[in-house]
C-alpha cells in the first residue's frame, strides 16, 4: 500500500515561504479545482485560501532562544478524522496513494470536517463556498507530460534548501522513510491517534566537539624535543660529546 | 469556536420542537391510560401543538441552511449516515418532523381507529404513530448532541454531558411551551406539563452545572509542544503565516473578551433556569397562561445565550497554531 506524504526538515527550513507562494501559484493556475480565492488582496483586510503556511515560533527565552520556522499543510493522516464526519462523502482518502481529498462537486460547505481536524489544515473557499485543502498536487505528480523529476508537489520543487521531501512513507527504502528513520522524524499531535503521514525532522544542534586535548596533544611527537629536562651548566651536555 | 447563529437557532428551535411534541404525546399517553383522569379529548391542544412543532422544526431547518456554503446540495448530506452523525441528523430530523406532522394530521382528520385493546385501554392509531415520532425525537437529540460530542479534539464537547444537556434543555423548553399552551386551552394537562417543565429545568440545571464545572477543570491534551513537536516549556508564536486573518482565525475563535463570556454565562444561568422556574411556579399556581408563556419565551432566549456560550467556550486545538499574527 502506498502512502504519499511530505517530510519537512525543520533543521534547514529558513522560513522563506517559497513553498507557500509556489503552492498558491500552482493550485490557482492549474486546471480544475477552481483556484484559491483571494479577497481584498490589496485592501485593508486581505484574506484568502492557502493550502500551506509557514509559521514562526520562538523557542526559549533570550538569550537562549531559537527561531523555528514551521510549514504547516494537510498531514494526510492515515486515520483522518475529517473523512468519516463528512455527511456527503465529499471528503475522502484515496486507497491507491493515501491522499486525503475533497470532491468540490459534492461538498456542501458545512465546515464540519474543519472542526474535526485538530491541525486546522482545511480552509473554506470564500468564492466557491466549498472546503479546500492540500492535494499533494495530485494533478501534477501523475502528469506523464512532465519530466519525471518534475512530478512532485509544487512546494517540494520550490524549496531552495530542500527542506521538503516527498515520497511513499510506507516504502521502507524510500528517501522519506530513510529520513524519518535516520533523523528521528516525528508526527504532530500524536495524542489524537490520527497517525499523520507527513513527518517533521527535528532541529539538530550542529556543535563541533572540540576539547583542549585535541587542540594541544600532550604526547605530540613534534613537541617532544621541547620538553627537555632543565639543564645544569656544571654537567657536560650532549653537545660536549658531539662534534 | 465561532458561534454561528444558524446553528444556534437550529439546535434551540428543533430542541424545543422535539420537547413540545414529546409533551403532547405524554399528554396523550396520560389521557389514554387515565393518569391525570381526564376523559376530555385534547384535539385542539394536539392540533395547535403540532402546528407549533412543525413551525419550530421548519424554522430550525431553514436556519440550518444559512450554515451551508452550498445549500442547493444539501440533499447530499444524507448519504454518509454510516459514519457521520451530521448525516444521521439530516435523516432523523425530517423523519421526526414528518411523523409528528402525521400524528397531528390524524388527530385533525379524526382518523384514529382502535388498533388493539389491552384490558380496558384502547390503543389507537395515533398512539402508535406518536410512539414512533417520540422515539425519533429522542434519536434526534442524540444525533444533535453527538455531532458535537463526537469531535474528540474539542474537549469541552467530547463528553456524554453534551447529549444529556441537549436533551434535557430541549425537553425543558418544550414542556414549558406545552404548559403555556395547555393553560391557554384550559387543559387539565397543565399540571403535568408544568411539573415536568420544572423537573427538566432543574435536572438540566444540575447537568449543565456539571458540564461547566468539568470544562472549567479541563486538562488540555494538546500543547504548543505537541503541536509543533518541540520539547520546551516556553514556545511563543511570532507569526502565523498570514497577517490579515484567515478561515482558521475566524472559524475557531469567538473574538470576544473573557468578561463578555462570563456575562453570557451568568445571563443564561438566570434566563434558562432561575427565571423560568420562578415564572412556571407562579403561573402554575395561579393558572396564568401569560406568565407560563413568558417563562417559555424567556427560557428560549436564555437557551440562545446558552448555545452561544456552548460554542464560544469550546477551544479547538488548532488555535495553538494561531496564537499571534
Amino acid at each position: 500500500m502506498t502512502q504519499l506524504a511530505l517530510v519537512i526538515d525543520l533543521n534547514v527550513c529558513v522560513g522563506c515561504s517559497a513553498c507557500v507562494t509556489s503552492c498558491k501559484e500552482w493550485n490557482t493556475s492549474s486546471e480544475g479545482g477552481g483556484g484559491m480565492v483571494d479577497k481584498n488582496p490589496y485592501g485593508k483586510d486581505p484574506t484568502g485560501t492557502f493550502f500551506n503556511r509557514v509559521q514562526t515560533f520562538e523557542v526559549g527565552e533570550y538569550p537562549n532562544v531559537e527561531t523555528v520556522h514551521f510549514p504547516k499543510s494537510c498531514l494526510h493522516c492515515e486515520d483522518p478524522p475529517c473523512v468519516p464526519v463528512c455527511p456527503t462523502g465529499a471528503s475522502y482518502k484515496r486507497k491507491e496513494d493515501g491522499i486525503v481529498l475533497v470532491d468540490y462537486d459534492k461538498c456542501i460547505g458545512c465546515k464540519y470536517c474543519s472542526w474535526a481536524c485538530p491541525y486546522g489544515a482545511r480552509e473554506i473557499d470564500e468564492k466557491q463556498k466549498v472546503m479546500k485543502k492540500c492535494t499533494l498536487c495530485v494533478d501534477r505528480i501523475y502528469d506523464t507530460t512532465l519530466p519525471e523529476a518534475r512530478r512532485k508537489p509544487a512546494c517540494v520543487l520550490a524549496c531552495p534548501t530542500s527542506a521538503r521531501l516527498f515520497g511513499d512513507v510506507h516504502d521502507p527504502m524510500s528517501e522519506v522513510s530513510v529520513a524519518i528513520n535516520e533523523r528521528g522524524g516525528y508526527q504532530l499531535m500524536p495524542e489524537w491517534g490520527t497517525r499523520p503521514s507527513n513527518h517533521y525532522l527535528p532541529r539538530r544542534k550542529m556543535k563541533a566537539q572540540v576539547t583542549e586535548e585535541s587542540l594541544n596533544r600532550i604526547d605530540n611527537p613534534l613537541k617532544k624535543e621541547e620538553q627537555r629536562a632543565p639543564v645544569s651548566s656544571d654537567l657536560p651536555s650532549l653537545d660536549d660529546f658531539l662534534f | 469556536m465561532h458561534p454561528a447563529f444558524s446553528v444556534i437557532f437550529l439546535t434551540t428551535l428543533i430542541g424545543a420542537g422535539q420537547g413540545l411534541f414529546l409533551a403532547l404525546y405524554t399528554g396523550q399517553v396520560y389521557n389514554t391510560f387515565g393518569v391525570v383522569g381526564d376523559a376530555m379529548p385534547q384535539q385542539a391542544l394536539y392540533i395547535a401543538g403540532t402546528v407549533i412543532v412543525t413551525v419550530l422544526m421548519a424554522l430550525g431547518l431553514f436556519a440550518s441552511f444559512f450554515h451551508l456554503g452550498r445549500p442547493e446540495r444539501a440533499w447530499r448530506a444524507a448519504t454518509m449516515w454510516r459514519t457521520s452523525w451530521l448525516a444521521r441528523e439530516v435523516i432523523v430530523l425530517p423523519a421526526f418532523a414528518g411523523t409528528a406532522f402525521i400524528w397531528g394530521a390524524l388527530h385533525y382528520l379524526g382518523i384514529d381507529p382502535v388498533i388493539f385493546t389491552t384490558g380496558t385501554v384502547e390503543v389507537k392509531l395515533t398512539l402508535l404513530v406518536g410512539l414512533v415520532a417520540g422515539v425519533l425525537a429522542f434519536l434526534l437529540y442524540v444525533c444533535t448532541g453527538m455531532i458535537y460530542a463526537a469531535v474528540k479534539f474539542i474537549q469541552e464537547w467530547a463528553t456524554p454531558l453534551t447529549i444529556v444537556n441537549y436533551t434535557l434543555l430541549g425537553l425543558a423548553s418544550g414542556f414549558s411551551l406545552a404548559a403555556a399552551l395547555s393553560a391557554h386551552y384550559c387543559s387539565t394537562l397543565v399540571d403535568a406539563y408544568a411539573l415536568w417543565a420544572l423537573v427538566f429545568t432543574l435536572v438540566g440545571f444540575v447537568s449543565r452545572m456539571f458540564a461547566l464545572r468539568r470544562n472549567g477543570r479541563l486538562k488540555r491534551k494538546s500543547t504548543a509542544c505537541t503541536a509543533i513537536g518541540v520539547r520546551h516549556p516556553k514556545i511563543t508564536q511570532i507569526s502565523q503565516g498570514a497577517m490579515g486573518g484567515s478561515f482558521n482565525t475566524r472559524e475557531f475563535f469567538h473574538h470576544k473578551s473573557p468578561q463578555f463570556l462570563q456575562t453570557v454565562k451568568v445571563f443564561f444561568l438566570i434566563a434558562v433556569f432561575i427565571v423560568p422556574v420562578t415564572l412556571v411556579v407562579i403561573g402554575w399556581s395561579n393558572q396564568f397562561a401569560v406568565v407560563l408563556l413568558a417563562a417559555a419565551l424567556i427560557q428560549y432566549v436564555g437557551l440562545l445565550a446558552e448555545r452561544w456560550f456552548f460554542f464560544a467556550q469550546a477551544n479547538h486545538p488548532q488555535n495553538l497554531y494561531y496564537q499571534a499574527t
